[in-house]
C-alpha cells in the first residue's frame, strides 16, 4: 500500500512539473475553466441564497390568507366573512389587515401602506422603510404628504424609520393607524383588505382552506406553503434558465479542452516518447495525465467556488442580481447569508467536472498510447 | 418539467455516464470475441491497446453512476416541496409513473459498477489480463442498465408537474396500503428482527471464516447478496420507527433529511459498500487458482470480505444505537 501511494506521489510531483513546463497552454485552459466554474456556482449560489432568504421571510408570514374576489380580481372583505371563518373547527384566530399600495410620482414608486397589528402608531403619524427614507431624504420627525383617494392632502409625521436589518421585508414599507388607512384610501367601517387565519394543527391548514373554499365560495384561501413553492419554482426556473443558456459556453468550453487534450505538441510527443522509451507502460503514462486533469480539475473547481462564493456572499452578486432577484424602483439593500452545502457543491461537480472529463478521456488516451518509434518518425 | 438546475445537472450527467459506458462497451465487444493473448498479430496489438481507453471509460462512468445515485435522491428530497401531498423523496418518486423505475434502475446500475470495479482492480493485480473476458461480458449489461436508467430518469425528470397531488410515505408505507412498499411496513417485527439477526450473523461467521482461513466465498457473497434485501425490509418494517419516533411512520426516504442529520445517506451508502464489496468476493471466487492471481486474490478477497463486514457493521452499528437511544419503545 505504501510503495502504491509513493508511487502515485511521484506520479502526482511529475504531473506538476509537467503542467508548469507548459504553463501558457494550461494557465489558459485553468482561466477559461475557473470562469465556467465561477459563472455556474455564482447561479447556483445566488439562486440556493435567495431560496433561503424567501423561507426564511416567509416563515414569519400567516400561514393562511383569505382574500375576497369580485369578477375575479381581488376585492374588500366584510367584517362578516371572519365570524363565518372563526366558526370552522380548527381554526384558532382570524383577524382583519388593512392595506394597500400606495403611488409616489416624486420617486415613480409604489409604497406598501398597512396597519400594523402588532405595533400601535398613532393617528397622523407614519413609520417607514429604509427605502422610503432613502428615496425620499426622511428622517424622525420629518413630514411626509401623502394625497387621499378625494385628492385632499394629508400630512403625516415621521415617527421613525424601520430598521435596516428588516430592509428585505420593510423598505417600501409604510405603518400608519388603521383610522388613516381607511381615510386615505377611502375604506369603509367593516371592510378588509383580506383576513389572516391562524390554525392550531398546521398538518390542517389544507383542510381548513379547502372549508374556507366550500363555506365562501366567493374567496380565495392562499396558503404560506403554496407561497414557498412558487418562489422556489420561480428561483428554479430562473436558475435554469440561466443555466441553460450557459450550456453553449459549457459546451464550447468542451470543444476546446478537448482540443488541448488532443492537440499534442511535438515537445509533448518526444516527452511521452521518451517516458516510453525508458519503460513506462501506457497504464502509467494514463495515470500521469490523470493527475494532470484532476490537478487542472480541481484548481479550476477550487478557485471558480472561491470566486463565486466572493462574487454572491461578499460583493452581492452583481452581475447576476439584476437576472436573479428582481428588480424595483425601493429595492432593498441586504446581505445574503453564506450558505454552500454538499448538494449545490455535488450540482456543480456534474456541471464542471463529469463534462470535462468525459470530453479529455479519449484524446488523453490516444497520447498516452503513443509508441517511441512513432514519436522518432514523426 | 421542473427547470431546476439539478434536474439539468441530473439530465446531462445521466446521459453523459450512459454515454461513455456504452461507448465503451462497443469497444469491449470485438475485445470479448477475438482477444486471445496467445496471438502475436497487429490486431491483438491494438486490442490490448484498447483495454486502457474502455478501462478508464468505465472506471470514470461507475464513478459517476455512484455519485450520481445519491445525487438523485437528495434532488427527490429537495423536491418535494413542489408536489402537494409530498413530505420527502418517497412522495416526489410517487409524483411520476417513471419515478421508482428510475430509483431501481439507478441502484441496479450502481451495484454492477462497484461490482465492475472491483473486478476490474482485481484484472489489473494479474499480467495475463486474467478477468478480462468476466470484465467485458459484464460490461455489456451494465451498458445497458445505465442507458435505461438514462431513459426512465429523463422521462420521470421531463414527465414531473407540479400540480400533481400525490401520495407521500405516510399513505405508501402504512401497513394498510395496497403497495410493495405497505407490506414490507407490514411485516411481523420479530420474525423479520430474528431474520435480519440471523442474517448478520451467518454473514458474520462466513466472513470472518473467510477472512481467517480463506474459506466459504461463495456463501459470504450469497450471504452478503441476501443480507441487502433483509436489511432493507427491516428498516422498512421496524428500524425506521426509532428514527422517527413514531409507532407508525416506516419511509425509508425520510431519513434523508436535515430533521434526521441526513443520517440515510451514511446508512445507505454502508449498506451498499456491504452488499457490493460481497457480491465481489462472489464474483471472484472461479478465480482464485488462476497462476496469476494465486498469490493476491485471497489477500484481495479478505480485504472486501472486512470491507463488506465494515458496511453491515456500520449500518447495524446506526440502527442499534438509533434502536438504544430512541424515546419509543414498542
Amino acid at each position: 500500500m505504501a510503495r502504491r501511494l509513493h508511487k502515485q506521489r511521484y506520479l502526482l510531483d511529475f504531473a506538476l512539473s509537467s503542467l508548469w513546463r507548459r504553463k501558457g497552454k494550461n494557465l489558459a485552459l485553468l482561466g477559461v475553466y475557473s470562469l465556467l466554474v465561477f459563472v455556474l456556482a455564482s447561479v447556483l449560489f445566488f439562486t440556493q441564497a435567495l431560496k433561503r432568504e424567501a423561507a426564511l421571510v416567509l416563515a414569519a408570514s400567516p400561514e393562511l390568507i383569505v382574500q375576497k374576489l369580485a369578477a375575479g380580481r381581488h376585492d374588500l372583505i366584510p367584517a362578516a366573512y371572519a365570524e363565518r371563518l372563526r366558526e370552522i373547527r380548527g381554526v384558532s384566530r382570524v383577524s382583519g389587515r388593512l392595506w394597500g399600495y400606495y403611488y409616489d410620482a416624486r420617486v415613480r414608486a409604489n409604497y406598501t401602506v398597512m396597519a400594523p397589528e402588532e405595533v400601535a402608531v398613532p393617528e397622523q403619524a407614519v413609520l417607514v422603510g429604509a427605502g422610503i427614507a432613502r428615496g425620499r431624504h426622511l428622517s424622525r420627525g420629518s413630514t411626509l404628504t401623502f394625497q387621499g383617494y378625494d385628492g385632499t392632502p394629508r400630512a403625516f409625521q415621521v415617527r421613525g424609520v424601520l430598521s435596516p436589518e428588516s430592509e428585505l421585508l420593510t423598505a417600501d414599507l409604510v405603518l400608519m393607524a388603521a383610522a388613516d388607512v381607511r381615510r386615505l384610501f377611502g375604506l369603509a367601517e367593516g371592510l378588509y383588505t383580506d383576513l389572516t387565519v391562524a390554525v392550531n394543527n398546521p398538518r390542517e391548514v389544507a383542510t381548513v382552506a379547502a372549508k374556507i373554499q366550500e363555506l365562501l365560495p366567493d374567496t380565495r384561501p392562499i396558503l404560506r406553503d403554496e407561497i414557498r413553492r412558487t418562489y422556489e419554482a420561480a428561483f428554479d426556473w430562473r436558475a435554469g434558465i440561466l443555466l441553460s443558456v450557459f450550456s453553449g459556453a459549457l459546451l464550447a468550453f468542451l470543444i476546446f479542452a478537448w482540443d488541448k487534450a488532443a492537440g499534442l505538441s511535438a515537445e509533448e510527443r518526444r516527452e511521452i516518447g521518451i517516458l516510453k522509451a525508458m519503460g513506462w507502460e501506457t497504464g502509467e503514462v494514463l495515470q500521469l495525465k490523470f493527475w494532470e486533469g484532476a490537478v487542472v480539475s480541481l484548481t479550476a473547481f477550487f478557485m471558480g467556488t472561491l470566486a463565486a462564493y466572493l462574487h454572491v456572499f461578499v460583493a452581492a452578486a452583481p452581475l447576476l442580481a439584476p437576472v436573479l432577484q428582481g428588480w424595483s424602483v425601493l429595492y432593498p439593500r441586504f446581505r445574503l447569508t453564506p450558505f454552500i452545502g454538499l448538494f449545490e457543491v455535488a450540482i456543480l461537480f456534474f456541471f464542471t467536472v463529469v463534462p470535462y472529463t468525459a470530453a479529455t478521456i479519449v484524446p488523453t488516451w490516444r497520447a498516452a498510447g503513443l509508441e517511441p518509434d512513432q514519436v522518432m518518425r514523426s | 418539467m421542473l427547470m431546476s438546475p439539478a434536474i439539468l445537472a441530473l439530465l446531462g450527467g445521466g446521459g453523459l455516464t450512459a454515454g461513455l459506458l456504452c461507448t465503451a462497451a462497443a469497444a469491449g465487444v470485438p475485445l470479448l470475441r477475438h482477444f486471445d493473448l496467445a496471438d502475436g498479430s497487429e490486431r491483438q496489438l491494438r486490442l490490448e491497446r484498447r483495454t486502457s481507453l474502455i478501462s478508464t471509460l468505465v472506471a470514470h462512468g461507475a464513478a459517476f453512476e455512484l455519485v450520481g445515485l445519491f445525487l438523485f435522491l437528495s434532488t427527490a428530497d429537495r423536491l418535494h416541496p413542489f408536489f402537494v401531498g409530498a413530505m420527502c423523496a418517497a412522495g416526489t418518486l410517487n409524483a411520476h409513473p417513471w419515478g421508482y423505475p428510475a430509483l431501481l434502475a439507478r441502484l441496479a446500475v450502481s451495484i454492477l459498477a462497484g461490482v465492475w470495479l472491483i473486478v476490474h482492480y482485481t484484472d489489473c493485480q494479474g499480467y495475463d489480463y486474467p478477468l478480462l473476458k468476466l470484465k467485458y461480458a459484464l460490461l455489456l449489461p451494465m451498458a445497458g442498465l445505465s442507458l435505461a436508467a438514462a431513459f426512465a430518469q429523463a422521462r420521470y425528470h421531463l414527465g414531473l408537474a407540479p400540480e400533481v397531488i400525490t401520495s407521500c410515505c405516510g399513505a405508501l408505507f402504512s401497513a394498510g396500503a395496497p403497495t410493495v412498499a405497505a407490506s414490507l411496513a407490514a411485516l411481523p417485527r420479530r420474525p423479520l428482527g430474528l431474520a435480519w439477526g440471523a442474517a448478520l450473523l451467518v454473514l458474520l461467521g462466513s466472513g470472518l471464516s473467510l477472512i481467517r482461513r480463506g474459506r466459504g466465498g461463495y456463501l459470504f457473497a450469497a450471504a452478503a447478496l441476501g443480507a441487502f434485501p433483509v436489511s432493507l425490509a427491516a428498516f422498512i418494517s421496524f428500524l425506521s420507527l426509532y428514527f422517527y419516533e413514531l409507532p407508525t411512520h416506516h419511509c425509508p426516504f425520510c431519513v434523508l433529511q436535515g430533521e434526521y442529520g441526513y443520517v440515510g445517506y451514511p446508512l445507505f451508502l454502508a449498506l451498499l459498500t456491504g452488499v457490493v464489496a460481497g457480491v465481489g468476493v462472489g464474483v471472484l471466487m472461479p478465480f482464485r487458482h488462476r497462476e496469476s492471481l494465486a498469490a493476491t486474490l485471497p489477500r484481495l478477497q479478505a480485504r472486501l470480505a472486512a470491507l463488506s463486514l465494515s458496511g453491515y457493521g456500520l449500518f447495524a452499528g446506526l440502527c442499534l444505537h438509533r434502536v438504544w437511544v430512541s424515546a419509543l419503545r414498542l
